[in-house]
């Protein structure tokens, strides 16, 4: 047997320097030359322990095994036999906590790169096939379905739901589909024209969409059933953009993660007056948190044309929730981290524009209930940073707009949805999952449990 | 596509469409609005829906032609689309049956408050009216609101019509007058809907207001609508558009409505010189 290869093959990417400037895609992804020397590294593991980690349970070793025999269509086909987004996954899913975290070969060396494996096939069929036929189901079962949301969660139970043969109707409130995929994950990271041929490939399978209606204003989940659906799928995900309420935060200048992600991608404002949306571009912006949502904001505030963007975040970079790639990202292109420090107000010039940010910094006390040491403030330690834009992407909440037109689902204490084990609310033939169940999470948590729904409404309404 | 069936000139930049939109139609409201984008380049703007057939499936709005987005839309004619409409959006007013009310429209504000109007008087309120104006060929909606309330008054800023001075001179009138009234309802420029907040606060009396902050989706996503209502910040697009006055930062309100106006000044201008291009 060959020698193995103990290191990931490097994906490519654009020069920190340059990217910093244009909003194309950082990762460039794996030439076949890549891919099947990443391949090669995958030991076809007869118990296939990777399997564990991935929500939609994708037969990793199977499509290895096929990129290895150079058909790579064949690979994109095994993919979607169980998930219908693999070009979005292969870019977005945190593979390191999932799939990769099981891989055999991870416990000695560097995992295989299954996600870039995924995505290089996912992308060489966007290339390579110009059949873009509906597949359309040869029996319909007579049952139709409404989706509500077309996020990732809506767009995963959308597609196995036609797969069933159910007719299949999502409605989403925006004017675009995709949920955070399109209005919140910059283009840098996922871009949209990506996100529209996956989303392409569901409608393919037979899904309607009707986009601009929102649940709960537009029609009620009781008016889709007098509509006559079956069941209802609800992916509505977190979208309620959380404040400090600090003194300062409503002056011009301060955005929420959600509003200034929303105009740059989904309304394009970076590439206003071309688009009519207009966003602040600063020039010394700040971006209070330290998720993956905290890292967009600043990223994107750097491509803006900002001079100098800081992260601000209360604990220190160890603890930091976003994802270790987006963080090493972030550094090369020049965010500057100023972690255990904690904005305490927002102050302002004399014409309601932001000046200042003021802050205090912090330092780790015992564990929390999360686990991680609480960040204390250092009594007498506020310092202020000079800033035209804030940004505070400190979380998101759930929505009431739905849940509160629907009262007789029952939702917990912070609003989610509550739902049993597999998808079922408390309202009968209604179902959710994905953000508005658990909390904001991953797109691939949400794809999962989108699958489980499926599978629980397949089951009620056959048996 | 949502297409529009009738255009009507009401006053110099001042329009009024009729559009299909059976499922907004159906569902819609006194005080709630519908978010417009015209097509692929468009922003998403707020409108006030005017009127509603439920039956022919179609909504109303009136618009004032004060940027890019309202310019464009101007332009556009019986038989054309636009991409999308959501809504109806924003909580519904309140109507109920409070005794004696003065509704008071300002500028393009009375196109909102005239639903308002209408469905207080269905509910058996004594309505007395307010609508004002800068100049009398700016005044709207005068047939309708005379028909929606027991009686109207008019002013103009510069007196070429009605009364010659402002909505809440008007007002001042009414209250010195004597006569109870049990709740005032003002809808207009921020700074007119101020000075009514602020004259009815002298004498006691209630007002409900109508706010027009800046907005992106309308559906609480992303907080730019956010507005500070007795010293907690509230999002126009859920909690409101309408709010009680008294608590209401109208101060801060004015202020993030400028946030844009650099860029809104650019688009403008660079809308203008395309225009030309293609027209001359
Ligand atoms: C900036 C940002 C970056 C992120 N980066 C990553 C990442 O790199 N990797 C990762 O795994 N996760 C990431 N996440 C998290 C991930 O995007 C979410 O967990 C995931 O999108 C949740 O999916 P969902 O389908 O539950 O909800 P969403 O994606 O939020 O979609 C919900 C959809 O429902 C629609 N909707 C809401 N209310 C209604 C209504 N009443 N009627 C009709 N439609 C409605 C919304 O408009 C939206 O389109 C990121 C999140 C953000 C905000
Ligand atoms: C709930 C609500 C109901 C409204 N109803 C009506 C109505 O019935 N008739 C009417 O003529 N106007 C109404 N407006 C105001 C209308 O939305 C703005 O006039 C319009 O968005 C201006 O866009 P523009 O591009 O033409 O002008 P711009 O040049 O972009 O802006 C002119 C001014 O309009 C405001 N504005 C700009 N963008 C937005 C935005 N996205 N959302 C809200 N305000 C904005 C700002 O204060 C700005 O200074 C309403 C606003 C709200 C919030
Ligand atoms: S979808 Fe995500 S978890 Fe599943 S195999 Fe692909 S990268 Fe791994
Ligand atoms: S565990 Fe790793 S090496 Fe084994 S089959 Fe899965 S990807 Fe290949
Ligand atoms: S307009 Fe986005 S939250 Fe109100």
């Amino acid at each position: 047997m060959a020698k193995i290869i103990k290191e990931k093959t490097p994906i490519p990417e654009q020069d920190p320097k340059i990217r910093r400037q244009n909003f194309n895609e950082v990762a460039l992804g794996y030439s076949e030359e890549d891919a099947l020397r990443e391949a090669s590294r995958c030991l076809g593991c007869k118990d296939s322990p990777c399997l564990a980690g991935c929500p939609v349970e994708i037969d990793i070793p199977a499509f290895i095994s096929l990129i290895k025999e150079r058909d790579y269509l064949g690979a994109v086909r095994k993919i979607k036999e169980k998930n219908a987004l693999p070009a979005i996954c292969g870019r977005v899913c945190p593979q390191e906590t999932q799939c990769e975290q099981y891989c055999t070969l991870g416990k000695r060396f560097e995992p295989v790169a299954i996600g870039r494996l995924e995505r290089f096939v996912a992308d060489y069929e966007m290339v390579n096939t110009k059949d873009l036929q509906p597949i359309t189901c040869s029996s319909p079962n007579g049952k139709s379905i409404a989706v509500v949301g077309s996020g990732p969660a809506g767009l995963t139970a959308a597609a196995d739901l036609a797969k069933l043969d159910y007719k299949v109707t999502i409605f989403e409130a925006l004017h675009k589909t995709g949920g955070v995929l399109v209005y919140g994950i910059p283009e840098f990271r996922l871009p949209k024209a990506i996100v529209e041929q996956e989303v392409e490939f569901v409608k393919r399978l037979g899904v309607e969409l009707k986009l601009s209606v929102v649940i709960g204003r537009t029609l009620t989940i009781d008016d889709l059933f007098s509509e006559g659906y079956d069941a209802i799928f609800v992916g509505v995900g977190a979208g309620l953009p959380h404040f400090m309420d600090i003194p300062g935060e409503n002056l011009n200048g301060v955005y929420s993660a959600n509003e200034y992600l929303t105009r740059v991608n989904l309304m394009k404002a970076y590439l206003f007056p071309e688009y009519d949306t207009p966003i602040k571009k600063g020039k010394r912006v700040a971006v209070v948190g330290g998720g993956n949502v905290a890292m967009d904001a600043a990223r994107t505030a750097l491509r803006l044309g900002a001079d100098q963007v800081f992260i601000i975040y209360r604990r220190s970079q160890v603890e930091m929730p976003a994802r270790r790639e987006e963080v090493h990202h972030a550094e090369e292109e020049g965010i500057e981290f100023k972690t255990l420090t904690n904005p305490t107000r927002i102050i302002g010039d004399k014409q309601g524009w932001v000046k200042e940010i003021e802050c205090i910094r912090m330092e780790l006390g015992e564990p929390d209930d999360s686990g991680r040491r609480r960040p204390i403030p250092i009594e007498g330690s506020l310092f202020k940073i000079e800033v035209d834009i804030v940004v505070m992407a400190i979380g998101n909440g759930a929505n009431p707009l739905l849940t509160s037109a629907t009262p007789d689902m029952a939702i917990n204490k912070w609003g989610y949805i509550i739902t049993d084990d597999e998808g079922r609310t408390t309202k009968k033939g209604v179902y959710a999952g994905g953000d508005i169940v658990t909390g904001s999470a991953t797109v691939i948590s949400a794809m999962g449990a989108g699958k489980r729904a499926v599978r629980a409404i397949h089951k009620d309404l056959t048996e | 596509m949502f297409k529009i069936l009738a255009k009507k000139i009401l006053a110099s930049g001042i329009k009024l469409f009729e559009i299909e939109a059976p499922l907004v139609a159906r569902k819609a409201l006194p005080g709630q609005f519908i978010v417009l984008k015209i097509d692929e380049y468009g922003e998403r703007i707020p409108l006030t829906i005017y009127e509603y057939t439920r039956d022919k499936g179609t909504i109303s709005i009136i618009f004032q032609e004060v940027g890019k987005s309202t310019m464009q839309l101007g332009t556009l004619n019986e038989g054309d689309c636009l991409s999308d409409i959501i809504g109806p959006l924003g909580c519904p007013t309140k109507i109920e049956k409070v005794g004696r009310v003065v509704t008071i429209g300002g500028g393009v504000g009375t196109a909102v408050i005239y639903p308002i109007t209408r469905s207080l008087k269905e509910a058996n309120n004594r309505v007395t009216s307010i609508i004002g104006a800068r100049t009398r060929e700016l005044l709207i909606l005068k047939e309708e609101m005379e028909k929606a309330s027991d009686e109207l008054f008019i002013t103009t800023d510069d007196g070429s019509y009605g009364r010659h001075g402002l909505v809440t001179d008007e007002l001042k009138r009414l209250i010195d007058e004597g006569e109870k009234i049990d709740l005032i309802f003002a809808i207009g420029p921020v700074i007119m809907m101020k000075a009514v907040s602020n004259l009815a606060k002298q004498y006691n009396l209630k007002t409900m207001v109508s706010l027009n902050s800046i907005m992106v989706d309308g559906t609480g996503m992303c907080g730019c609508c956010r507005v500070t209502v007795k010293g907690r910040t509230k999002f126009v697009c859920v909690d409101g558009p309408d709010f009680e006055a008294e608590g209401v930062d109208f101060d801060e309100l004015m202020n993030r409505q400028r946030i844009y106006l650099n860029e809104e000044r650019l688009s403008i201008e660079r809308y203008r010189e395309r225009e030309c291009r293609r027209n001359g």
